[in-house]
């Protein structure tokens, strides 16, 4: 079984489209400058509805981590293990992604890793991260 | 955010729980859903010492095995119930609790009377595993960011546990204490659905689900279901048995998924803490029993700290050295908690409720602590996102 594309909704359309292109996008308050993900209609500090999209550099700091034992379903099972991670972007907000690459289960806590894009079916693509001193 | 409402509002002593009814436990393929709640709120009125006429009021939570949505509705129907006042509420496991501090609310406000607060669901019976944790990871995880990165509920705690560890050096073995502890209390309630006594290195060389969480530090997945009676004060003085007050009650939500967690070892329950507290104008230090909510075993250690009983990076150790144990200094989980007694939905919650008046009636038998005066109830909901703490007494304060 593949693994899944992502689900589109009107919120996170924009987000995945320009995953297609190897861009990770954030979100950036147009009136009080927080940068913050998920997107949403609304800055979730200030409330301005005058918000813009802004290119993530890809870097990130690993928050927290798991290596996945046992798949949540049966489209993830073949990847069993992978490691799921929380990764702090140097902009500031914390994503979820699965770390992949070289040495991708001697994740660690605290350590540099940088995104990538993994195909998906029907040209979709997922921002990934792989660690920088692999 | 201003102090809070909790010293001006009149919730204080003015209702109790009168009646509690536990169902059946374990996998009973027998019994729906709606069927083990029924039987919990008919053992629940039958505990009251009432009549189904006195009931006006039921308040219930959600279920994930049955197609219904309207599930409040769905069980005055089933139950022949045409009260004044009914609803069904969404906030995870932090759903009885909650429910609990509306039915005080709505008891204090005149709305009702005698209100029916119950959850059940037959969630190891009603479908298939992979079907529960597939439903429970759609529900609870981002489904239009985290869905493509196959995360689950697990997942999600086990990265709490991870971020845990890593600030606060707690040790694996500390960690497998709290399934072990626990298992030890469940084997002495008749109704629990796992009794076998485990050791830490059986929690260690437990099936892996997530690292560093392991099949023993994941709570069950049961049938169950309970339900309470709350009535105004002065109305339980004259039932069946004897009171148990509501004296605070607290609330906080901070997030829903788990990327918008500000911090993974530090949650909405000290402020959902601190709201009981002020309420029931009591501390940590007045408090009896806790009964936490430990779907996994790295919850109740976070929120021992969040709530005052021990200091930050102190809650594994708590375990370890025996104070969370029946005959420790506050004894936790009473009833075998999540991990051990039943987990279903909202009901693992309810379970943790129905525990805490029992032992502050003094009817536990072998597992009854010492000195159960006054008890603090936890239940949190989604990733640590909702959370609700009631606090319990024998007398009014």
């Amino acid at each position: 079984m593949n693994l899944p594309p992502p689900a589109v909704n009107a919120d996170s359309r924009e987000f995945w489209e320009a995953a297609r292109a190897n861009r990770l996008l954030i979100k950036r308050c147009d009136a009080c400058a927080k940068v913050f993900f998920p997107p949403s209609y609304l800055c979730p500090r200030c409330w301005s509805d005058k918000t813009s999209w802004l290119d993530s550099a890809g870097k990130g700091t690993v928050y927290s981590y798991t290596i996945m034992a046992r798949a949540p379903a049966p489209e993830f099972a073949a990847r069993v293990p992978y490691v799921v991670a929380l990764i702090d972007l140097t902009e500031g907000p914390r994503v979820m992604a699965n770390i992949v690459g070289p040495h991708a289960l001697e994740t660690a806590v605290g350590e540099q890793v940088a995104v990538c894009f993994e195909d998906r079916s029907e040209g979709w693509k997922v921002p990934q991260f792989q660690r920088a001193v692999a | 955010m201003s102090a809070g409402p909790g010293s001006e509002l009149p919730l204080r002593n003015r209702t109790a729980i009168a009646g509690i009814g536990e169902s059946d436990i374990g996998k009973l393929p027998h019994m729906s859903g709606l069927a083990l709640t029924a039987q919990a709120a008919k053992r629940a009125l039958d505990d009251a010492g009432l009549a189904v006429g006195d009931i006006d009021g039921l308040l219930t939570a959600y279920t994930l095995t049955e197609p219904f949505v309207m599930l409040g509705a769905v069980l005055c129907e089933y139950m022949g119930l045409k009260p004044r006042l009914c609803a069904s509420m969404v906030a995870g496991g932090a759903t009885p609790a909650i429910l609990l501090g509306h039915a005080a609310a709505a008891i204090v406000t005149g709305r009702a009377n005698c209100v029916l607060v119950c959850t059940g669901e037959n969630r190891a019976s009603g479908v298939s595993r992979d079907t529960a944790v597939s439903a429970l990871a759609s529900s609870f995880g981002h489904p239009y960011f985290e869905y493509p990165y196959g995360n689950s509920i697990p997942g999600s705690y086990a990265m709490i546990a991870r971020r845990y560890m890593h600030e606060y050096g707690l040790t694996r073995e500390q960690l497998a204490q709290v399934p072990v502890v626990t298992r030890r209390h469940a084997a002495l309630h008749p109704n629990s659905h796992m009794k076998a006594p485990i050791t830490v290195e059986d929690v260690i060389a437990s099936k892996p689900i997530a690292s560093p969480l392991n099949l023993l530090d994941c709570c069950l997945i049961s049938d169950a279901a309970g339900a309470c009676i709350v009535t105004s004060a002065a109305r339980a003085r004259d039932l069946a048995k004897p009171p148990v007050y509501l004296l605070g009650i607290g609330e906080r939500h901070t997030h829903e998924y788990i990327v918008s967690a500000e911090s993974l070892v530090r949650f909405g329950v000290t402020e959902s803490g601190q709201d009981a507290y002020r309420m029931a104008g009591l501390g940590p230090e007045d408090i009896d029993i806790a009964q936490l909510y430990d779907c996994f075993s790295i919850v109740p250690i976070l929120e021992l700290e969040e709530l005052g009983f021990c200091k930050t990076g102190e809650g594994g150790e708590f375990y370890a050295a025996g104070h969370a144990a029946l005959t420790g200094r506050l004894p936790v989980n009473t009833h075998g908690g999540m991990l051990s007694h039943a987990h279903a939905g909202a009901t693992g919650g309810m379970l943790g409720i129905i525990e805490a008046v029992a032992q502050l009636r003094g009817e536990c038998g072998e597992r009854q602590a010492a000195r159960a005066d006054t008890a603090l109830v936890h239940n949190e909901g989604g990733i640590l996102s909702s959370h609700c703490t009631a606090i319990l007494g024998r007398e009014p304060r």
